[in-house]
């Protein structure tokens, strides 16, 4: 199964603790061997999906993947 | 494990070669599993492998001093990447696994000796080099004359999925390199065409709502 979590490079971060600072939804903590995230209802229950860790991360060690769709399928 | 000779039939190089021939390619084949992430080929490294993509997504990228990434092209199942080296000697440029990744691999020695033995092989390496040299035209013209909302609409129309997670998914990092932006360009440009209501943002999604708009925004003339 695919996750909604951002998906974290903890080769790249360097614990700087932005994206903790930033996470409206409280799903990134700070582990041994950086940041971490939670799986929370919380994130996935976020609708504007906002992205935020990905633009401030400095390092680019989180970043949130998406597909794109058509809208119901039209062309 | 072997390699199907179907899988080498649809390879561009090997096209046109009878099932003996295909056969003796297929000796030299090996596999090769990657992980998303996966370096699998170093710039500046000797080119000693040509690979194939079976499943999964590779990319094919420069990587600046400051450490921009630049992606030059984006391998699918079906298609090669290495090839320029392979011929020349040193690579050009790095590729890694987007996404779990299974390869089929075939020294350039041994891609030499078929040539010589099978020369229908040499004519299809140069057609083959031609369309690199096309997709490199089309790189230019992007880098050229697309502003960043224009190549970012394109980038979307050609990575358009069903949603059900057999594609692979892409990120505002990718996206970037791929057009030569930064990824914070990449983001504004999403709000620009949200606002222009071509696509919708969700999450884990972008949903086109009006293909004709992102096709006008990409400049893609009917």
């Amino acid at each position: 199964m695919v996750s909604n979590m951002p998906v974290i490079d903890t080769e790249k971060c360097d614990k700087c603790g932005l994206c903790i600072s930033i996470c409206k939804c409280g799903i990134l903590v700070m582990g041994d061997d950086g940041v971490k995230a939670i799986e929370s209802e919380d994130c996935s229950l976020c609708t504007t999906w906002c992205n935020t860790c990905e633009l401030v991360c400095p390092t680019g060690a989180i970043t949130c993947p998406f597909e794109v769709v058509l809208e119901d399928g039209r062309e | 494990m072997p390699i199907n000779l179907d899988t080498i039939r649809g390879m561009p190089y090997f096209s046109g070669l009878d099932d003996s021939a295909l056969a003796a390619v297929s000796r030299y084949f090996f596999e090769k599993k990657a992980v998303r992430g996966d370096t699998l080929v170093f710039e500046g490294a000797p080119a000693e492998v040509l690979y194939f993509v079976v499943a999964g997504v590779v990319k094919v990228f420069k990587t600046s001093a400051d450490g921009k990434e630049q992606i030059l092209h984006v391998i699918r199942p079906g298609d090669s990447f290495n090839d320029v080296p392979v011929l020349g000697g040193i690579n050009l440029v790095s590729a890694a696994a987007m996404s779990a990744a299974v390869l089929n691999g075939i020294k350039k020695k041994d891609l030499e000796a078929l040539s010589k033995e099978y020369p229908r092989i040499a004519l299809n390496v140069i057609n083959v080099l031609s369309q690199r040299v096309q997709e490199m035209i089309e790189l230019v013209e992007d880098l050229s004359f697309r502003n960043v909302s224009g190549r970012v609409a394109k980038i979307l129309l050609e990575h358009i999925g069903t949603g059900g997670g057999e594609n692979p998914r892409l990120t505002q990092q990718e996206i970037a390199a791929m057009i030569g932006t930064a990824r914070e360009m990449v983001g504004r440009s999403f709000r620009t065409l949200e606002e222009e209501g071509a696509i919708k943002i969700e999450r884990n999604l972008i949903v086109i709502t009006d293909k004709a708009a992102l096709r006008k925004i990409a400049g893609i003339i009917e």
